[in-house]
C-alpha cells in the first residue's frame, strides 16, 4: 500500500502572531478550526501555556499540535521535578526545536511561535519551521495568514538585522497597549483577505505580573 | 493529399492542446490558479415571480481577491443570472448571451424569454465540454410566466422551484429545504433568500461578505445590491499608519530616459541637387 504524504496530514488553518517588547510579550492566534471549505469550530484555542513565563501558539494540523503540546507539557513537568524550578523561555525554545527535529522524517505538521520572558525579564519570541529550525526574533507570524501579516509587522516594528554588529536588541520599543492594538488591527486585516482566519482572536500577554488573556471578535464569514 | 492544417476550422472546442496540457500536468507543472468565485448563489419562485440571491466574495485559492464582487449578472431587463465557478467564465458567458438576447429582441420585436437564454447558455457550455467552468442560476419572468433554472458547466439544466449552486450550495439548500413552501409573498421570498445566502456566507469559507438580492416580477425588476451587510470590519486602529518619506531604504537608483524634447537648431545640407529638389517639392528634412 503506497504511503501518500497528503493522506497523513490535514491543514486546519489559522494564524499565530507573537511580538516581543521590553518587558512583555504578546502572543495571539485566531480560534477558527477548518477543514477544506468547512468550519469545524469557531472556538478552538491554538495557544498553550507551557510554563508561567512561556506560551506556545501553533497552527497547522491540530492532531499533531495536540500531541506536540502534550509532549512538551510532560517534558516540562519532568524538568520541574528534576530541577525544582520552571523552565525559562530560551530553554523551552531549545526543547521544542529538539522535539520537532526528533521527528525529522515524519514531521509534526505544526507551525510554531513561542513567546515569553527570558531570564532577564525581557520579551522573547522564537519562530520555528515544521522540523525545528528556530531563531530568536523580535516578532513573528506563522500559519495561513502569515504572508499577509509579516510585511505589515516588518514595516511597523522594523527589526534590525541579526547580522549587524554590535548585536542590537530585536524587541520593539512600543508599549504593551500599542502592541496589542497593532495585533488586533493586523488580525482584522488578515481576516478580510484570508478565508482560514477569523471568528475570534485570542490575545495572551505575558509580563512580570503573569499571564493575561483577552478576546476580540473577528469576521465570521 | 490535403494536410490537416489546410482544412478550415469547423468551430467548437479544439482539443489540440489537451495532450500537451496533460503531459505538463504529469511532469508536475502547476497550472496557475483561476480566480474562482467560491460562492453561494440561490434562486426561488414566489407567487409573483422569482427572487435571486448571491454572496459577494471572489477567491483565488485561500485568498479573497474581491470582497464585494457582483455575481448577479444582467441578461435582459426581465432576466437575471447568478454565476458560480471561474469568474472569467461566468462573466464572459453571461455577457455573450446577454448580447445575443438583445440582438434577438431587435429581430423579433418581443421581450426575451428565459428558455431562449437557457438554450443559448446550455448549447454554448455543452460545446465546450465542461471546460468553461460556469454554474449558473437563471431566473426571470416572461409572457409564459416565472421561470427558474440551473445550468451546469457541462451543459445540463434543471427547472426547479428553488435552487442553489456553488461551494455554499449545501448550506443554502438546507435552509430552503426546511423553510420553502409554494406561494410565498415578496417579503417572505426575499427574507428566505437572504437567510439562505447568510447560511452560505457564515458556514462556507468560499463565500462571504455581503448579500445581493434581485427580485423579478411581471413588468418590474429590482436589483438590491448589498441588500445586507452582515460583515463589517471588527477593529480599526485609531492610531493609523504613517509612511514618511525615506522609510523604504533603497540601495540603487536608476534614472531612465523615457522621452526627449528636441529643439532643432539647424538643417544640414545633404547634397546640393537633392536639397534643390526637396525645396522645390516642399520636403525639407529635419536633422539634428
Amino acid at each position: 500500500m503506497a504511503l501518500r504524504g497528503d493522506w497523513m496530514y490535514e491543514n486546519n488553518g489559522g494564524t499565530c502572531v507573537a511580538i516581543a517588547g521590553i518587558d512583555y510579550c504578546v502572543v495571539a492566534a485566531d480560534t477558527r478550526l477548518s477543514v477544506g471549505y468547512n468550519i469545524l469550530t469557531r472556538d478552538h484555542s491554538k495557544i498553550c501555556s507551557l510554563a508561567d513565563k512561556v506560551v506556545l501558539a501553533s497552527s497547522g494540523f491540530q492532531g499533531d499540535i495536540r500531541a506536540l503540546h502534550k509532549n512538551l507539557a510532560a517534558r516540562h513537568l519532568l524538568y520541574q521535578h528534576q530541577h525544582n524550578k520552571q523552565m525559562s523561555c530560551p530553554a523551552m525554545g531549545q526543547l521544542l526545536s529538539n522535539t520537532l527535529y526528533y521527528k525529522r522524517f515524519f514531521p509534526y505538521y505544526a507551525f510554531n511561535v513561542l513567546g515569553g520572558l527570558d531570564n532577564e525579564g525581557k520579551g522573547c519570541v522564537f519562530t520555528y519551521d515544521a522540523v525545528g529550525s528556530y531563531e530568536r526574533v523580535g516578532y513573528s507570524a506563522q500559519g495561513s495568514g502569515s504572508s499577509l501579516i509579516m510585511p505589515v509587522l516588518d514595516n511597523q516594528l522594523k527589526s534590525p538585522s541579526p547580522l549587524l554588529l554590535p548585536a542590537r536588541d530585536a524587541v520593539t520599543p512600543l508599549s504593551e497597549t500599542e502592541a496589542v492594538d497593532l495585533v488586533k488591527d493586523v488580525f482584522a486585516s488578515a481576516t478580510e483577505r484570508d478565508i482560514y482566519t477569523g471568528d475570534k482572536l485570542e490575545i495572551v500577554v505575558i509580563n512580570a505580573s503573569g499571564i493575561k488573556r483577552e478576546y476580540l471578535e473577528l469576521r465570521k464569514d | 493529399m490535403v494536410k490537416m492544417t489546410d482544412l478550415p476550422t469547423k468551430g467548437g472546442f479544439s482539443f489540440d492542446l489537451c495532450t500537451r496540457n496533460q503531459m505538463l500536468l504529469d511532469k508536475g507543472v502547476q497550472m496557475p490558479p483561476f480566480r474562482k468565485t467560491g460562492t453561494t448563489i440561490v434562486g426561488l419562485v414566489f407567487q409573483d415571480g422569482v427572487v435571486l440571491g448571491a454572496d459577494t466574495r471572489a477567491t483565488e485559492g485561500p485568498i479573497v481577491a474581491d470582497k464585494n464582487c457582483e455575481k448577479i449578472h444582467f441578461m435582459a431587463p426581465n432576466i437575471y443570472c447568478c454565476g458560480a465557478g471561474t469568474a472569467a467564465d461566468t462573466e464572459a458567458v453571461t455577457d455573450m448571451v446577454s448580447s445575443q438576447l438583445q440582438l434577438h429582441r431587435y429581430a423579433t420585436g418581443r421581450e426575451s424569454r428565459v428558455v431562449t437564454a437557457l438554450t443559448l447558455l446550455k448549447s454554448h457550455l455543452f460545446s465546450y465540454q465542461g471546460h468553461v467552468s460556469a454554474a449558473l442560476v437563471l431566473g426571470g419572468v416572461d409572457v409564459t410566466g416565472p421561470h427558474l433554472q440551473t445550468v451546469y458547466p457541462h451543459g445540463s439544466t434543471d427547472t426547479l422551484p428553488f435552487a442553489t449552486m456553488g461551494s455554499g450550495s449545501l448550506a443554502a439548500m438546507s435552509v430552503f429545504e426546511s423553510k420553502y413552501r409554494e406561494g410565498l409573498t415578496r417579503e417572505e421570498g426575499i427574507e428566505l433568500v437572504a437567510e439562505a445566502i447568510c447560511a452560505g456566507i457564515f458556514n462556507d469559507l468560499g463565500s462571504g461578505s455581503n448579500v445581493d438580492v434581485c427580485v423579478i416580477t411581471k413588468g418590474q425588476t429590482e436589483y438590491l445590491r448589498n441588500y445586507q451587510l452582515p460583515n463589517p470590519r471588527t477593529y480599526i486602529s485609531s492610531k493609523g499608519y504613517s509612511f514618511v518619506k525615506g522609510q523604504t531604504v533603497f540601495l540603487e537608483q536608476l534614472l531612465l530616459l523615457v522621452s526627449k524634447l528636441v529643439h532643432v537648431e539647424a538643417i544640414f545640407q545633404l547634397r546640393v541637387d537633392e536639397w534643390q529638389y526637396r525645396i522645390n517639392w516642399g520636403l525639407v528634412p529635419c536633422l539634428c
